[in-house]
């Protein structure tokens, strides 16, 4: 089959500004569309848009399609996925990516139903390969990477045999590489017809926190995970936290365990960091935990169990208990620097 | 009078895989896993509960998978629900999402009309949270999903408040709609003692076919008449009871195939083992400061 070689992403704005999830997949698109020896694409949907459209190029989009109307103002599932099911289907593109936020993840299920296309959700990686699959050849390939079964494999997952390949990708997986020097803007505009069946569902109310916590871009992050056993000895992570001047983080089973809110939760289902100094305490280190945080430039781990897989990529490993070491810890980073 | 399906899913427990499960070649031995209740399923099933003796309707729980899935449905009938059906077919395994919104769909189709579906925002196996959105879609009817609460349901339309990046928002849809929940909306009502007494026998029509199978005295038509007088049918639709494509279900309706699947290999680092003494941690901290993290 010949398909076309386009590569798209969905550039997801809130209020007029863009997610960075859209710029870092814009990032690893080029790549990938370089790889397919095609060219990207940028989805700019909302009002009064075209500043966004503008910004993709420098993130490496050749062309940005550009939806622009007063009812697209906010995120809606209809008529964004009204418009998105149309484009996909008729341009054929090879590759979307979609970030996977919750518009993320509420748009391109709805995008892969009506195009039957095949969505990867989460994929901590992506590739372009040649596969041979069942006996058959197939070249250039979108290998979606992710963790599954609770993180005991990592699954490669292949669309072999339709034509649009799509994947979610969690913030801060892909990194931000802007151009030196932007592409040239190529803005194609593309109508929208307002449709009755596009406002069966409303917006009465929206209510968004200014103050959003900035995990990534944090150089010091201390995370706790279920091994503290209670919400009490989560303090301790958060006083070292404190002393050391980082941001308080948690694995997937700390937020289960109400220790710390979800939008602290470091991990594939989570947020993706590399600091310069990331501290583990009490998290055994499940790869979906490993897959947010190993690109850390130190790593310290504290755990009672020696066998932690965690201590298999930290660079310090303290085995023993967290709530005597915390304080001793925050004992001798105040002697040293005070 | 609202009429509610809720979409449940029996999983493997995720959460507490141990060695046994990992066949030699690092993939997962499904039949070692113990199968659970996926509990955002619970959640929505729930809610629709609560609408139910709220509003008035009825709640009818469904379910996909093979035919040991009827445990869930039995536990939707403890719970609360008034009807189940399994769908349940060889040919429906190895479904990717799309194959499985695919059947479930044609699934609603059949057994009727409705104004809501609820469903859990995902199943721990896999996390994707597509089914309930790629279903939605084909059913083209709206969805509202990372449901947190439901404010307010009218004759034609129900506004909710939902998780959104950062925040939240209040919609309105009108009806029906297809609502996935996240898990700590409402907690899920224990089995009631009355109904576990009333249910327990309840089986589907592949349990009972399995029965009359294996014994020549029973004959599977009648059990199935007997069952249904009982109110204890677990109503079943196969393959041949839908209106299926079958190029579209199963392993050929799937876009998605897992090319490789790798056990998770450690690198084992160069990693610095720090006593968890006095000096240890002086030496850590003074380690740190010459990596110019500290000071």
């Amino acid at each position: 089959m010949d398909f076309k070689n386009e590569v798209w992403v969905f550039i997801e704005q809130r209020d007029g500004k863009a997610a960075e999830v859209s710029f870092e997949l814009l990032c690893k698109g080029r790549k990938l569309a370089d790889a397919i020896e095609g060219r990207l694409k940028s989805i700019v949907i909302g009002n009064d848009v075209e500043k966004i459209a503008n910004e993709t190029f420098r993130f490496g989009a050749d062309e940005a399609l550009l939806v622009d109307h007063p009812l697209l103002k906010n995120f809606r599932t209809l008529p964004y996925s009204r418009i998105l099911n149309h484009l996909v289907k008729t341009q054929v593109p090879r590759i979307v990516l979609f970030g996977a936020t919750v518009i993320g993840r509420d748009l391109a299920p709805r995008v892969a139903s009506y195009t039957k296309s095949g969505l990867t959700a989460d994929c901590t990686d992506l590739q372009i390969s040649d596969i041979k699959y069942l006996g058959q050849e197939f070249t250039k390939l979108l290998l979606q990477i992710r963790p599954a079964f609770g993180g005991n494999i990592i699954a490669t997952i292949i669309t072999p045999d339709v034509p649009t390949q799509m994947a979610t990708v969690r913030e801060g997986v892909m990194e931000l590489s802007p151009l030196e020097k932007s592409n040239v803007i190529k803005i194609t505009r593309v109508e929208y017809k307002p449709d009755p069946a596009d406002e069966l569902v409303q917006i009465i109310e929206q209510y968004r926190e200014n103050n959003k916590v900035n995990l990534k871009g944090a150089p010091i992050i201390v995370a706790g995970g279920y091994g503290l056993s209670t919400k009490e000895n989560f303090k301790l992570v958060e006083n070292l936290a404190h002393t050391i001047g980082g941001e308080v983080a948690g694995s997937r089973a700390a937020v289960d365990a109400g220790f710390i809110s979800p939008d602290r939760q470091v991990g594939q289902t989570g947020v993706t960091v590399r600091p310069k100094l990331y501290i583990a305490v009490g998290i055994s280190g499940a790869i979906q935990h490993r897959a947010g945080m190993q690109d850390s430039s130190k790593i310290i781990a504290i755990n009672t169990d020696p066998e932690a897989p965690i201590f298999d990529i930290a660079h310090y490993g303290i085995v023993g208990d967290a709530t005597e070491i915390i304080p001793a810890f925050i004992e001798a980073y105040k002697h040293k620097l005070k | 009078m609202f009429s509610s399906i809720v979409m449940v899913k029996q999983v493997p427990d995720t959460a507490n895989i141990s060695g046994k499960v990992m066949k030699d070649d690092g993939t997962v031995n499904r039949t070692k896993l113990p199968a659970i209740f996926n509990h955002e399923d619970r959640v929505a099933l729930e809610l629709a509960l609560q609408v139910k003796e709220k509003y008035g309707g009825k709640v009818t729980a469904i379910t996909m998978g093979p035919p040991r899935a009827s445990d869930v449905l039995r536990e939707c009938l403890y719970m609360g629900a008034d009807e189940t059906y399994l769908i349940s077919d060889r040919k429906f395994a190895g479904a990717d999402t799309l194959a499985t919104s695919y059947v479930l769909s044609e699934a609603i189709k059949k057994i009727g009309s409705f104004d809501f579906i609820f469903a859990g925002r995902q199943a721990i196996d896999g996390d994707t949270a597509q089914v309930g959105p790629q279903t939605a879609e084909k059913l083209g009817i709206p969805q509202i999903t990372y449901t947190e609460e439901i404010l307010e349901v009218n004759r034609n339309t129900i506004k909710i408040k939902r998780k959104i990046d950062g925040g939240y928002e209040i919609v309105e849809s009108t009806l029906p709609v297809l609502i996935t929940v996240l898990k700590d909306v409402v907690e899920p009502r224990p089995f009631s003692s009355k109904r576990v007494m009333a249910f327990k026998n309840a089986r589907s029509v592949l349990d009972i076919e399995k029965l009359a199978e294996e014994n020549s005295l029973l004959y599977a038509d009648k059990i199935i008449h007997e069952y249904k007088e009982k109110n204890l049918l677990i109503n079943t639709f196969t393959m041949d009871d839908l209106n299926l494509n079958i190029k579209r279900c199963g392993i050929s309706g799937s876009p998605t195939k897992v090319h490789k699947v790798e056990s998770v290999v450690l690198k084992g680092g160069n990693q610095i083992k720090i006593n968890p003494t006095k000096e240890g941690l002086n030496n850590l901290v003074d380690q740190l400061m010459t990596d110019h993290i500290f000071g």
